[in-house]
C-alpha cells in the first residue's frame, strides 16, 4: 500500500482521454459506475466536509442555547487565538498545555506500540515455540473486545485498593502507602494508558509477522553461511526485509497517537482529572465542539491537528528512503 | 527454520525455554478475564474485605438442624476430648460465647457438640466458594440488557450488510478495470485512512443534526453503503489474485461485467468476504464513537458499548457489577472470534503482506 504511496502516480492526461478507443471509454464508464458508491461517498462525507470545515475555521460559528449563531467572517481570528490558547500551549502551574501533553503520553506510547508488537512477532515467528498458532490466535484475542470493557477490565486490575496488580506488588513487599495510584496520580496515569492499550496489540503482532514470514529462506541461509550471528543477522536480514511492514505501523501509529482522546474520556470522564494531566489535544477538541458548540474553533483546531499530522507523515516518508528497503523495487 | 532436531538436548531445551516463557506471557496477558470473572462473581460485602480471598467466596455457613450457623476455624486442642490434636478444622457454631463456645463438626456428626475454650471474636471464619450470580441478573435488569443487545445487532448487521454491498462492487472496479486515473482515484481512497477524524466529523455532524438525523441510527448506517478505505483494500487485494482469464471465459459466453462479479469473483472470493464480514460485525458491535456522538441524546438507541461506558458513573462504587457487565458486553465478539478465528488471523495477512 505505502510503496505505491510514496512512489505516486501518474493523472491522466485529456490527449490521453480524446485518443481512447470506444471500447476503452465503455471500460472506463463501467469502471467509474463500480467505483461509483465510494467516489459519492468520498464527495459527500469527507470532500465537502474537509472544505466546509476550513471554511468554518474562518468564521466565528457557534451554538447558544441551543440556537446557531449567524455565521460571521473572521479571517484569522481563530488560527490566532489558537496559537495563544494557554490551554494548548503554556498549561497551568501544574500541567503543560495540551499540545505537550499529547507529545509527551506519545513519547511513552509510542515505543511500546512499535516494540511489543515486534517483539511478540519475532517469538511467535521463533523456530523454538511450540503450538505457534493457538499463541498467535491467542494474543490476537483481546483485539475483538469491545473498547470500553477492555478498559473497564484493565481498569479493574489497575484499582489501586482491589485490583490485582497492586495485590501482586503488595505480595512482593512493596509497602500499602508505596504501591501506584495508577489512574488518579498524576505521574502514572500514562503508564496506566499504555498498560490499558496493550490489549491492542494483537493486530499490529499479525501484521509484522505476516512480514517475517515473507522473509526469504535462502537470505538467512546465506547469513549463516557467512557466519553472522543472531543480532547481526537481525540488523543485516530481518530488520531491512521487515522495515516496510514496521514503517506502515509507525506512521499508523502516529497518526493514532495525535488523535488519541477515547481513553482519557472514559477513564476520567474527559475532564482532564487527575489535575488536568489528561486533557489531550483531541479531548480538548472534541470539548470545544461537543461541549462548548464552538464550531468555528473546533474547526481551526482540527485543521492544526491535521497540519501537524500532515507535517509529521511527509517527514516519515522523507526518512523512508534511508531505512525502509522495498525488495524488487527499482531504484534510479 | 522449521526443523527442529529433537535428538539434539540443547535445541529441546531451548523449545522448552521458549515455548515456557511465551505461556507464562500470555497467562499475564489474559489474567483480566480472569479478574473479570472472579469479580463479577463477588458480593460487595467481599470485595470491601482485605484479605479475601480473589475468587469468589463467601464466608463459611453450615445447616444444622434446619438453620444456617455460622462456620469458624478452630484449634482443635482447646476443644474437649480431642486435646491432642494440634490441626485446626473448620467447625460449625452452635453457641456462642467469649470464654467457651459449643461447636459441632460437619465432617463427624457421630460426635455431636462438643465445647471448646475459645472466644468466637477470636476466630477466622473460613471462606467457601460462593459464586453470586445475581451480579448478573441486577445488570440484566439495570440497563435494560436485551434492548441493548438488539439494538447492537441492529447497527452491526445492517452496517454490515452496507460494507459488503458497497466495498464488493468498489473494489471490483480498482481491480477489474482499466481506465485513466483510477490509480489516483486508489491512492485518494487509501489517503483517507490518515485523514484525522475531526477534519470531517464537525462538519458532517453540523450537517445530519441540520436534516434531523442526530439521534438516530442513520449517520452510522448510511455511509456504510459508500464503501471503506479498509474493506476495499482488501477485497481488491484478493479480487486480484483470481486469474484474469476466468472473467474472459464468462465474457466469451457473453456474460455482462455485473454478471462476472455476480457467478464467477463473488464465488471465489468467500474467504474475503467472510472476514470483512467478521471484521465488521465485531467493528460495529465495539464502536463506541460513533454511537457516542450520534446516539447520546437518545437512550433508547443505546448499543451496549455507549450504556457500558456510563457504568463507571452508576456502578464507581460496585467493581462486581461493573464486571458483570463488561462480560456481558464481550461475549457476543469472543464467541464470534472462538467460531472464526481462521478469517480473523489471515484477513489481517491478506491486508499485511501487500506494504
Amino acid at each position: 500500500m505505502f510503496e505505491q504511496l510514496s512512489r505516486g502516480v501518474q493523472l491522466p492526461t485529456r490527449r490521453a482521454f480524446r485518443e481512447m478507443s470506444s471500447l476503452k471509454r465503455r471500460e472506463m464508464r463501467d469502471g467509474l459506475l463500480f467505483i461509483s458508491p465510494w467516489l459519492i461517498g468520498f464527495v459527500v462525507f469527507t470532500f465537502l466536509p474537509i472544505i466546509a470545515s476550513l471554511f468554518f475555521s474562518f468564521l466565528d460559528l457557534n451554538i447558544t442555547d441551543g440556537i446557531l449563531s449567524p455565521p460571521k467572517f473572521v479571517g484569522l481570528k481563530n488560527y490566532i487565538t489558537m496559537l495563544q490558547d494557554p490551554q494548548i500551549w503554556t498549561g497551568s502551574s501544574d500541567t503543560p498545555g495540551s499540545f505537550w501533553i499529547t507529545i509527551r503520553f506519545g513519547l511513552i506510547a509510542l515505543p511500546v506500540g512499535l516494540f511489543l508488537p515486534l517483539g511478540l512477532a519475532l517469538l511467535m515467528n521463533s523456530p523454538h515455540l511450540k503450538g505457534s498458532m493457538a499463541f498467535r490466535s491467542a494474543f490476537y484475542m483481546p483485539y475483538i473486545i469491545p473498547f470500553v470493557a477492555a478498559i473497564f477490565l484493565w481498569g479493574g486490575m489497575l484499582n489501586p485498593e482491589t485490583g490485582w496488580i497492586n495485590r501482586a506488588l503488595m505480595g512482593m513487599g512493596l509497602p500499602r502507602e508505596s504501591v501506584p495510584n495508577w489512574a488518579n496520580d498524576v505521574n502514572w496515569v500514562y503508564p496506566t494508558y499504555v498498560i490499558m492499550g496493550i490489549w491492542a496489540v494483537g493486530n499490529a503482532m499479525l501484521i509484522m509477522l505476516a512480514g517475517l514470514q515473507g522473509v526469504p529462506t535462502d537470505l538467512y541461509d546465506a547469513a549463516k553461511v557467512d557466519g553472522a550471528g543472531t543480532i547481526q543477522t537481525f540488523r543485516n536480514v530481518t530488520f531491512p526485509m521487515i522495515s516496510p511492514v514496521v514503517f506502515f505501523n509507525l506512521v499508523l501509529i502516529i497518526i493514532g497517537l495525535f488523535q488519541y482522546f477515547l481513553v482519557p474520556l472514559v477513564v476520567n470522564n474527559g475532564t482532564g482529572r487527575p489535575g488536568g494531566a489528561t486533557m489531550f489535544f483531541n479531548l480538548y477538541l472534541y470539548r470545544t465542539f461537543f461541549t462548548f458548540q464552538n464550531m468555528s474553533y473546533g474547526s481551526a483546531m482540527a485543521w492544526l491537528l491535521f497540519f501537524m499530522i500532515m507535517i509529521v507523515t511527509v517527514f516519515l516518508f522523507g526518512t523512508a528512503k534511508y531505512w525502509v528497503y522495498y525488495a524488487g523495487e527499482r531504484r534510479s | 527454520m522449521r526443523a527442529i532436531t529433537w535428538r539434539n538436548p540443547r535445541s529441546t531445551a531451548r523449545t522448552f525455554g521458549v515455548t515456557t516463557v511465551t505461556l507464562v506471557l500470555l497467562i499475564l496477558f489474559l489474567s483480566p478475564f480472569a479478574f473479570m470473572v472472579f469479580t463479577s462473581l463477588k458480593t460487595q460485602d467481599q470485595i470491601s474485605i482485605v484479605g479475601a480471598p480473589i475468587w469468589p467466596a463467601k464466608p463459611a455457613y453450615y445447616e444444622y438442624n434446619g438453620e444456617e450457623v455460622e462456620v469458624f476455624t478452630v484449634p482443635m486442642n482447646k476443644c474437649q476430648g480431642s486435646e491432642d490434636d494440634n490441626s485446626e478444622k473448620g467447625l460449625a457454631m452452635v453457641k456462642k460465647g467469649t470464654k467457651e463456645s459449643t461447636f459441632f463438626d460437619p465432617d463427624d456428626p457421630e460426635r455431636g457438640e462438643f465445647v471448646c475454650a475459645v472466644s468466637w471474636r477470636a476466630l477466622d471464619r473460613p471462606w467457601q466458594f460462593a459464586p453470586t450470580w445475581s451480579n448478573y441478573t441486577e445488570v440484566w435488569n439495570t440497563i435494560d440488557y436485551p434492548r441493548l443487545m438488539w439494538n447492537t445487532t441492529y447497527y452491526a448487521i445492517l452496517s454490515t450488510i452496507g460494507v459488503l454491498f458497497s466495498c464488493t462492487l468498489v473494489a471490483y472496479g480498482f481491480s477489474r478495470f482499466d481506465f485513466p486515473g483510477r490509480d489516483f482515484l486508489f491512492l485518494v481512497l487509501i489517503a483517507t485512512i490518515f485523514l484525522p477524524a475531526f477534519v470531517t466529523v464537525i462538519p458532517t455532524y453540523t450537517f445530519f443534526q441540520r436534516i434531523g438525523w442526530v439521534g438516530t441510527w442513520l449517520p452510522l448506517i448510511v455511509p456504510t453503503f459508500f464503501g471503506n478505505a479498509f474493506d476495499v483494500f482488501l477485497l481488491r487485494q484478493y479480487f486480484m489474485t483470481i486469474p484474469r482469464e476466468l472473467d474472459e471465459a464468462a465474457m466469451m459466453d457473453g456474460a455482462s461485467r455485473f454478471r462476472i462479479l455476480w457467478s464467477v469473483i463473488i464465488p471465489q472470493s468467500y474467504p474475503a468476504l467472510l472476514a470483512v464480514t467478521v471484521f465488521h460485525i465485531v467493528y460495529a458491535w465495539n464502536d463506541y464513537f460513533g454511537p457516542l456522538i450520534y446516539l447520546s441524546t437518545n437512550r433508547d438507541a443505546w448499543p451496549i458499548s455507549v450504556a457500558l461506558s456510563t457504568f463507571n458513573g452508576i456502578y464507581g462504587a460496585q467493581p462486581q457489577l461493573i464486571q458483570a457487565g463488561a462480560l456481558m458486553a464481550l461475549l457476543l465478539p469472543l464467541i464470534l472470534f472462538m467460531l472464526a478465528q481462521r478469517f480473523f488471523v489471515r484477513g489481517i495477512v491478506v491486508t499485511g503482506v501487500d506494504k
